[in-house]
């Protein structure tokens, strides 16, 4: 286990030094000159000079990535083109709103899939395994901006029942932050829920046809215990997996739907870099989400070689 | 073609044949290419004719999917989107493949270092969420078609070259392979009439379930303002566009993004269906709903 922890560990240490290079030459992939088109009609050569000492792109390239590195190591991102301000702090202050409202979603998702997924996969070709079957299907292929935009109109614009979009920190006001997270939370929940049913439904069945679940029923288990102690126990190791890598990938995955609910995470702060140019904060927000996914990932293949200790002697 | 590519496209046509879900999705396929390729005739108005004394009509008769802000006709825009959907779907995803197969091919081939460098790149992408690398790069080669193309190829590249390498390691250990060796065969020659035709099948699958969702990440990018730009129409971007009135004009809302579900629903129905006969792992899966049953 000890050796399988410091292997995955270096391993992911050269992969974040691969995604600080991907996420470094980014900036050299601009055409022309970054700070120019960034600072576009606000042009003045005082300013121009002294963001690109600051970002110091006047060094050759080998020396600015060591400097990227180094800086990204002690937490410095650079300064944003547009405000001045540290990356690093404007980054950290969306992700409040991000967290929230991914493991919201990501809640909702795993209370609908859950019992779906389980008594789909236990009443195999009924009703229920048709309908959460379909549900799956329509989860993996609508736009999840769409369902946005239809629960817009819907829950706003004909019942008034919640805000079209907006945020309120949690700890401002939990009521109001409930109210503004119900829409862009269960749409993106939604998805992720079809997913984990299709994922709970497949590895429920591929338990239930093991020998151990039958040699459980043949000494006379009661179905329950079968099904708590034998079936779920070991079915449910996989969809921790799954669970958090989803978790990870909303975390850098809702930039279209914290646009259209106006939802002011890392995702809304990447688009607004996007559209601004301001390159260093693209980066910075790029390079956070890849590490915090890196580290979920890694968080996930630790507990799963705890839960399953199969894994760590493969 | 060689025994083992018509043996693999006999059993997905004969998967796509005998599943009627797969038929409908193949029909609608069908159906998406015909107005893909017709859009603009089919089209029964301008998808730019600007007439601001028609701005946001219900459907009508003459205009059976409403008109938008600007008074064009939807339906026209929605039909001649069609086609700039299926493009970025079939380019982004054959950029996927050419390359992912390439890199997969030679790092399980030939192992050692070369397995190491490319896969370990391949973690690298794999790192980053899919949308939010494919911004990164739109946002600084610039956003257009022709970006939002290989944008969404690039991210999708480690995916196929992972498929590739984990058939090409088993395969290469066959007794075919090992006597193409002995008899002095190239290894360019042992990949492409030895290897790649044994690797197809998981690759169609793959093919597949990647065009849908190369479709959802370029409606994601129209969406974001990153793919087609105006006044060029993509299903997305009316989304976007639309998203304000949507309250007051349903249709906006409704019509391309049912176009967007039903072609993205056409494309896995007909991967799934070819995953259950082509991939083992869900074979497996299958009997053990057999057995539950």
């Amino acid at each position: 286990m000890g050796r399988f922890v410091i292997r995955r560990l270096l391993q992911s240490g050269v992969v974040l030094l691969g995604v600080t290079l991907v996420v470094f030459l980014l900036l050299q992939l601009v055409p022309g000159d970054p700070v120019r088109v960034a600072l576009g009609t606000r042009f003045d050569p005082q300013t121009y000079e002294a963001l690109r000492a600051r970002a110091g792109l006047d060094r050759p390239l080998v020396v600015q990535y060591l400097s990227y590195l180094g800086n990204a190591l002690t937490g410095d991102l650079g300064v944003s083109f547009r405000s001045g301000r540290p990356v690093t702090s404007i980054v950290l202050e969306r992700l409040p709103a991000t967290l929230s409202l991914a493991a919201t979603a990501v809640a909702f998702a795993v209370l609908v899939a859950f019992p779906l997924g389980v008594l789909s996969a236990m009443r195999s070709g009924s009703l229920l395994d048709h309908a959460a079957r379909v549900f799956s299907q329509f989860g993996v292929s609508v736009p999840d901006f769409w369902m946005g935009i239809m629960g817009i109109l819907l829950f706003a614009g004909v019942l008034g029942w919640l805000p079209p979009s907006g945020y309120v920190p949690i700890t401002e006001d939990p009521a109001r932050w409930a109210s503004h997270v119900v829409l862009p939370a269960v749409t993106v929940g939604l998805v992720t829920a079809s997913i984990l049913t299709r994922f709970i439904r497949s590895s429920v069945l591929e338990v239930l046809s093991e020998d151990y679940v039958r040699t459980a029923e043949a000494k006379g288990l009661r179905a329950r215990v079968v099904i708590m102690r034998h079936v779920l126990r070991n079915a449910l190791i996989p969809v921790v997996t799954v669970v958090a890598v989803q978790l990870a990938s909303l975390l850098g995955g809702v930039i279209v739907i914290e646009v259209l609910f106006a939802w002011p995470g890392v995702g809304r702060l990447t688009y607004d870099a996007v559209q601004a140019r301001d390159y260093p904060v693209l980066q910075g927000a790029v390079l956070l989400v890849a590490a915090l996914f890196l580290l979920t990932n890694l968080l996930v293949d630790v507990l799963y070689a705890r839960l399953d200790p199969r894994i760590s002697v493969r | 073609m060689s025994g083992s590519e018509e043996k693999t496209s006999r059993r997905a046509l004969s998967a796509l044949r005998h599943d009627p879900l797969a038929v409908t999705g193949s029909l609608v396929l069908l159906l998406l290419v015909v107005v893909g390729v017709g859009g603009a005739w089919l089209a029964p108005s301008g998808v730019n004719e600007v007439d601001v004394d028609r701005m946001l009509q219900p459907p009508s008769w003459s205009h059976p999917f409403g008109t938008d802000e600007l008074g064009r006709d939807v339906l026209s825009r929605v039909l001649v989107a069609t086609r700039v959907s299926l493009q970025v779907g079939v380019v982004s995803v054959g950029i996927a493949l050419v390359a992912g197969v390439t890199l997969g091919l030679l790092a399980g081939y030939y192992r050692g270092w070369l397995d190491n460098l490319l896969m370990r790149c391949m973690d690298v992408l794999f790192a980053f969420p899919v949308l939010l690398l494919a911004v990164a790069i739109v946002a600084v080669l610039g956003p257009g078609l022709l970006t939002a193309m290989i944008a969404i190829g690039v991210v999708y590249t480690p995916i196929f070259a992972r498929v590739t390498r984990s058939g090409v390691l088993s395969v290469r250990e066959q007794v075919f392979v090992r006597a193409a060796v002995s008899i002095g065969a190239s290894d360019l020659r042992i990949m492409r009439r030895h290897v790649l035709p044994n690797v197809a099948a998981p690759l169609i699958v793959q093919t597949s379930l990647s065009l849908a969702f190369a479709i959802l990440s370029e409606a994601a990018l129209s969406f974001l303002g990153l793919g087609v730009q105006p006044p060029a129409p993509a299903w997305g971007r009316m989304l976007y566009d639309g998203r304000g009135f949507v309250t007051e004009a349903w249709w906006l809302g409704v019509f391309p993004g049912t176009a967007i579900f039903l072609t993205v629903l056409a494309f896995n129905l007909v991967g799934d269906a070819l995953r259950d006969v082509l991939d083992p792992r869900q074979l497996t899966i299958g009997e053990a709903r057999r057995n539950a049953g």
